[in-house]
């Protein structure tokens, strides 16, 4: 598996997302409260592209009536027909066993170790001193 | 060759193919956009009076929609102004793409023909004819408008189908399911004869607000529920005009549904019509044939949104059911339930239904072959 | 018919005559008054008896409503069909007269009639319970006293009603059935409160009919997305004569509408089309199927789930001729599963008495 980097920590806000592109594909990289994702900018149902997806929470419901509303910006409801998939895992929520985003392993590496090598950064230089959002692929 | 594998030539070849669109929404790019387009005999009207319909909420649907402005959120134009309101991004982000050869405008906003004053509903529904004439139809000539009419005044339906039946630049009449009356009845006969005589198709676009509940039970309380009761509506429209004996009156009209909740619901219907005509054809004497028949002869089905069986191979079955030739591609662009010419279909087709389908099948149903 | 097996029927009706008949069921002061109004039936317009379709022609009674005489009821209905139960549905105006107390008695006293002149008669029978459902709070009194009688099986609701049927304000009737342990049953017609389809008032009796299906999927909605058949998720719903293929395209609509517009209902946490499966049954006449035993069966793997058809002749209505109930196509392996399995699973009341 190759290591390719993707950005740089502190580039992505919390709660916002954008699109790389790493070998042909796109790839949305998403900030949930600093943590990363890496999702396929593509749903899984008719393949809009989910770059412009909403950050939702989670709307949940013990009766009828009665709302819970948590976990915000952990949610991305495609700009299409609505789905909401988990950023976590890439899974839908009405369907999480049959439908999910195709997902990638995302870590945060600091630039020291990335100097060891190898890796691929398409677009920028990697300085020791600062920290990197990589995908495994 | 595997389904997937088959899917893949299909997608393959159907970006090849032109597609013709049978439902695609533009909108003004204000609020005002159409007072030029009206006559300015009513722009004081327009000014004090404005949009004055059967609902609840001057500024919200009654069912406030699934999403803002009902739209795909990557379908606002990078301009400014609503989605389905900027030509060169539709070319854009939509005709090009997906090689649109042909798509069909359906005015839903603004709102002409569900007006309750009777002399500004046509005079806005002539404002939103000129308005897709020379906004869109002419300066894009790949889309197509609807005569929009004002359907509870015949007389002034007319007038304006006469004014624009023969013009190129539009494909069809569009008319409200939800009208006053159910559209079998003998006061909207003049538009089907003058539909048939010019040769152009009607269309039965889901949506505007006649004041009845929704559904038979009453006013239900989700956009959810409002949603799905298009699909009983148009079930008794198409009831109403085969049972009225519309179709017996003017066998050369072409009708067609569109966006109303897909196909599946077709065959149940001729089913259950044609069950109810062996017992009580005697109410009905007018009716001659079967009412599957004229479903299969005068009728046509637009596609979106799509049905998703949980088994994909089932909406095969249905296809086979309504008839190949009768079902059309649409997207609904830009709004929220588009659907995706290559991905809507979970199905493998071959080369051959895809034609009938995304192209062949609609050519015929709006008169162009 | 297939010898050695029992059969239940869920669907026959029988008629009742008119608010004379009731008056021994009714305290004095509405004998009174219905005598002194003039008030001698609440016939539905719906349920109009004199259209052919009402009544096969060789069950039609020599005079008066088709169903009115309980022992040409019993031959013809239960005898003939080797039924060893049989489910009575009565349809009549008591439920949608509109003042509620006078709805209340009226219903109040058909089913005593009920009991008296039909169950008491034949040990095969059971009845459905007519209630004031538009006054919902009355209509859970009536369940309440009603089900001490075990031979009332379910409580009876149309098909088109003055608001969608999982509205809160419906929810005594839900509750109380619950209790009881009694399904809904959800019959086609309509008392008028609103126009029969949602494009207004068609010219024609056929049309009408031909539309209950609109009521069915708006009812069966309601009681899905207001939450209905998840605060109660032993409550069966059962449609009667709603026609059964409508259901196919219904459920994948469901399915796909749920996955867009969830935050409207979170409380719906499974795909819409496995509740329903769970809680709705559905009697087999008519079945408004296509023809042949291929497409039939297609059908029925696009609704999937066979355990919701129940058997049901609609006795006297004319859906079909001769001696065999069971639609044309129906699969022979599922006969028995529709004869008596499926119902015995959906009315717990049954069960007891069936040895
Ligand atoms: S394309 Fe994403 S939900 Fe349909």
């Amino acid at each position: 598996m190759a290591r390719f980097v993707v950005a740089k920590v502190g580039e992505i806000p919390r709660g916002e997302q954008k699109v790389v592109r790493v070998k042909g594909r796109e790839i949305l990289l998403l900030n949930v409260d600093d943590e990363y994702a890496a999702l396929l900018n593509r749903c899984p149902h008719e393949g809009a592209k989910l770059l412009c997806g909403a950050r939702v929470g989670l709307l949940e419901s013990d009766e009828p009536g009665r709302f819970s509303y948590t976990r915000q910006g952990e949610f991305l409801r495609c700009p299409w027909h609505g789905w909401e998939f988990e950023i976590r895992t890439g899974q839908s929520w009405c369907d999480p066993k049959d439908t999910r985003i195709k997902n990638y392993d995302v870590k945060i590496e600091p630039g020291e170790s990335l100097a060891k090598g190898p890796y691929v950064a398409e677009s920028f230089p990697v300085h020791v001193e600062d920290s990197y959002i990589v995908i495994y692929l | 060759m595997s389904d997937t594998a088959k899917r893949e030539v299909a997608v393959a070849s159907a970006q090849k193919l032109g597609l013709f669109d049978a439902d695609i929404h533009p909108v003004p790019k204000s609020g005002t956009e159409i007072r030029s387009y009206l006559a300015p005999d009513w722009h004081g009207h327009f000014d004090h009076y404005r949009e004055f319909q059967r609902k609840p909420f001057a500024n919200a649907n009654s069912y406030p929609r699934a999403v803002r402005a009902l739209s795909r959120r990557d379908s606002w134009p990078p301009g400014g102004g609503l989605p389905g309101s900027d030509l060169e991004f539709m070319r854009e982000q939509h005709l090009d793409p997906y090689n649109i050869e042909c798509g069909v405008l359906q005015v839903l906003d603004p709102v002409g023909n569900k007006l309750r004053h009777p002399g500004f509903a046509a005079a806005m529904c002539s404002a939103i004819n000129d308005w897709q004439a020379l906004a869109w139809a002419e300066p894009e000539p790949r889309l197509k408008g609807s005569i929009i009419v004002p359907q509870e005044d015949t007389r002034a339906a007319i007038r304006e189908i006469e004014r624009l039946g023969r013009s190129p630049l539009f494909r069809q009449i569009m008319i409200s399911p939800r009208s006053e009356e159910p559209l079998g009845r003998p006061r909207y006969w003049p538009i089907y004869e003058a539909a048939e005589a010019l040769g152009i198709s009607v269309t039965l676009h889901v949506g505007g607000e006649n004041g009845f509940p929704v559904t038979p039970a009453g006013h239900p309380s989700f956009f959810f529920e409002q949603r799905e009761s298009h699909v009983p509506a148009a079930e008794a429209v198409l009831t109403s005009l085969i049972l009225e004996g519309v179709i017996e009156r003017f066998p050369r009209l072409r009708v067609i549904t569109v966006e109303a909740g897909g196909i599946g619901w077709v065959p149940a219907l001729s089913w259950r019509l044609d069950h109810c005509w062996e017992r009580m054809g005697g109410e009905i004497p007018q009716v001659r044939k079967p009412p599957s028949s004229y479903l299969r002869s005068n009728f046509w089905f637009s596609s979106q949104p799509i049905d998703e069986p949980e088994k994909p191979e089932h909406l095969r079955e249905v296809f086979d059911w309504v008839g190949w030739d009768r079902i059309l591609f649409a997207t609904d662009y830009p709004h929220w339930d588009f659907d995706d010419p290559k991905y809507a279909v979970k199905f493998a087709m071959t080369p051959a239904e895809q034609q009938m389908f995304f192209r062949d099948n609609a050519r015929t149903a709006f008169g162009l072959q | 018919m297939d010898a050695g097996i029992h059969s239940i029927d869920c669907d026959i009706h029988p008629s009742i005559p008119g608010t004379k008949a009731l008056m021994p069921y009714l305290e004095e002061h509405w004998r009174d008054h219905l005598s002194f109004r003039g008030i001698d039936d609440v016939e539905l317009t719906y349920n109009a008896y004199r259209n052919p379709f009402s009544c096969r022609p060789d069950w039609r009674p020599p005079s008066g409503k088709p169903g009115g005489d309980p022992s040409q009821v019993l031959e013809q209905a239960l005898d003939a069909f080797g039924a060893s139960i049989g489910i009575l549905n009565p349809l009549w105006g008591g439920p949608v007269v509109y003042a509620d107390d006078m709805a209340f008695a009226l219903c109040h006293a058909a089913n005593d009639w009920i009991a008296a002149t039909w169950l008491d008669r034949d040990p095969r029978l059971r009845a459905s319970m007519l209630v004031p459902f538009e006054s919902p709070e009355l209509a859970a009194e009536e369940i309440e006293h009603r089900a001490r009688d075990p031979r009332f099986v379910q409580v009876l609701l149309l098909a088109m009603t003055e608001a969608p049927l999982g509205r809160r304000h419906y929810w005594p009737i839900y509750r109380a059935a619950a209790r009881a342990g009694l399904p809904i049953a959800i019959h086609a017609g309509t008392g008028y409160r609103n126009p029969p389809t949602g494009i207004g008032w068609p010219s024609t009796y056929v049309e009408d009919y031909a539309a209950q299906t609109g009521g069915f999927q708006t009812q069966v909605l309601s009681l899905m997305t207001e939450g209905v058949l998840t605060k109660f998720p032993e409550l069966k719903v059962v449609l009667v004569e709603s026609g059964v293929a409508w259901l196919t395209s219904f459920l994948w609509r469901l399915n796909k509408t749920w996955r867009g517009v969830r935050i409207e209902v979170p409380w719906i946490k499974e795909a819409p089309a496995e509740i329903l499966r769970r809680s709705l049954r559905m009697t087999i006449q008519p079945l408004n199927a296509p023809k042949g035993e291929e497409q039939v069966r297609r059908m029925l793997d696009h609704i999937g789930g066979d355990h919701m058809l129940l058997f049901s002749t609609d006795y006297p209505h004319w859906h079909f001729d001769g001696g065999d109930a069971m639609p044309p196509g129906l699969p022979a392996a599922l006969h028995r599963k529709i004869r008596l399995d499926n119902p015995l699973e959906t009315y717990s009341r049954l069960t007891e008495t069936l040895q």
